[in-house]
């Protein structure tokens, strides 16, 4: 249930990712040692334009990447299609970059 | 394997797909049998009523291949002693595709879509042009000679879950034989076989799986095919950009 | 989803790359929701934070660490078959991208306990 255009976008989102995750994992490694707290989290991305930056476009990216991806499931696997498919696809990606902007927002410039 | 080797236990599936149910026949194990022997023997000795289809016997036509306990293989060519779990084999119609009757698939939606890949060789030069050679040791030769022996027999069609998942997917056999005809030099219109193959049932809904190259039975390799055709229509988006 | 006497491995790697990707969004919403907490309900996202400790959670996070990984692997796997010339080494590549990303969350694991 994809078309060339909904590919590309899949994955160029990929492409975009693939240094993100390998930053997004280490941080993890990184941060996970002696456990976490919201002081030690804030204390690294409040006010940090480079974050935001970087966790913005992650945001951007994985909300393209999972709403291609779980409409390709939800036709394979559920069924569904036609405008019903359409309107699952947009308010996957919105709904993940509306809550995952947010998110950002908070950790950085809130 | 000899006669005396006691019999099988072969579940057949009778009906249009939609309605009907599996039967059951005892049928003498015999050496090198193969499971189109076991199939044409429930016909000829147990019920003449039997439906299925085969021409060649011998890996040509690709008219024969069936569900073996749910696997798709070209029956006349597949030892039972290989595939039989114990005594008992179970045989159904291709799957992905409508039951015309019994073992006998309706293979129309099949080649349908081999016309919609544009899987159709669009010619360059008429029966009065002269017969030019064509070059065997090219990139694109060898690629288009890879998947030429091409049986259309459907295995890898129903092999494929995304086919089985997605309806207007046009498939492994389709897309391979666009593949093909890309690579020949021949070809009038390259072009539009890429248009043809990047629609929403186009080559990149394959989830590279590769059931269809794990049971092709002529061993060609749809997958690699299919890679190949994501890859010229994703340069052609690129190539397109510059040249705007 | 049926098909079980037409698996193998690179139907395997597909199975694994689409439930773990299919998982990864299921996660995203929550995880969302806890850091946009952060700043809002400090208290809150703290008190969440500690629960991390358990044994448990961590295994939970192990898992997902995991998932992420795999689906990176394999994602890049599926790049590289879709974009470079073909090679014949898929399983072999499959295998590899589950392999490393073990060693990925394994590593992360090993620096949570």
């Amino acid at each position: 249930m994809i078309d060339l255009r909904l590919y590309m976008a899949q994955r160029l989102s990929a492409l975009i990712m693939a240094p993100l995750v390998i930053g997004h994992i280490a941080v993890m490694i990184y941060a996970i040692q002696g456990g976490l707290s919201v002081d030690e989290i804030l204390g690294r991305t409040q006010d940090s334009f480079a974050w935001f930056a970087f966790y913005g476009l992650f945001v951007l990216a994985v909300s393209v990447h999972a709403a291609i991806g779980l409409r390709v499931i939800v036709h394979e696997w559920l069924g569904l299609k036609g405008g019903g498919l359409q309107a699952f696809t947009w308010a996957v990606a919105l709904g993940l970059l509306v809550m995952g902007g947010r998110s950002v927002w908070a950790v950085t410039f809130a | 394997m000899s006669a005396e080797n006691g019999s099988l236990k072969v579940t057949v599936w009778r009906g249009d797909g939609a309605t009907g149910a599996f039967e059951t026949h005892e049928v003498p194990r015999q050496e090198s049998q193969t499971v189109l022997d076991v199939v044409s023997w429930i016909q000829q000795y147990a019920d003449p009523t039997l439906t299925y289809r085969f021409a060649c016997r011998v890996g040509m036509c690709g008219s024969c291949a069936m569900m073996v306990n749910g696997v798709p293989r070209w029956t006349c060519r597949t030892h039972v002693g290989k595939v039989a779990t114990g005594d008992s084999l179970t045989v159904e119609p291709l799957r992905n595709l409508p039951v015309i009757k019994d073992l006998a698939a309706d293979m129309d939606p099949f080649f349908d879509k081999w016309v919609k890949a544009e899987a159709v060789h669009h010619p360059s030069e008429t029966r009065h042009d002269p017969i030019r050679p064509v070059d065997t040791e090219t990139e694109a030769r060898q690629q288009a000679d890879v998947g030429i022996e091409c049986i259309n027999c459907a295995v890898c069609y129903a092999a494929c879950d995304t086919v089985a998942g997605n309806p207007d997917y046009l498939g492994p056999a389709a897309l391979q034989r666009a593949w093909t005809l890309y690579n020949d030099e021949r070809e009038a219109n390259p072009e539009a076989i890429l248009d043809a193959v990047s629609g929403v049932g186009g080559c990149h809904n394959c989830h590279s799986m590769g059931s269809c190259t794990q049971y092709c039975p002529n061993e060609l390799n749809p997958l690699a095919a299919i890679a190949g055709l994501k890859r010229e229509t994703t340069k052609r988006v690129f190539r397109r950009r510059r040249n705007d | 989803m049926k098909a079980p006497p037409r698996a193998h491995p690179l139907w395997l790697a597909f199975v694994l790359h689409r439930v773990s990707g299919l998982a990864l969004a299921l996660f995203l919403p929550a995880h969302f929701w806890v850091l946009a907490n952060a700043v809002t309900a400090p208290g809150q996202l703290n008190s969440f934070l500690h629960l991390t400790e358990q044994p448990l959670v961590k295994l939970a996070e192990f898992g997902l660490v995991f998932l992420l990984a795999v689906h990176f692997f394999g994602g890049l796997r599926l790049l590289a078959l879709e974009l470079l010339p073909w090679s014949d080494t898929q399983k072999t590549l499959a295998a590899g991208a589950v392999g490393v990303a073990v060693l990925v969350s394994g590593t992360f694991f090993l620096n949570a306990i």
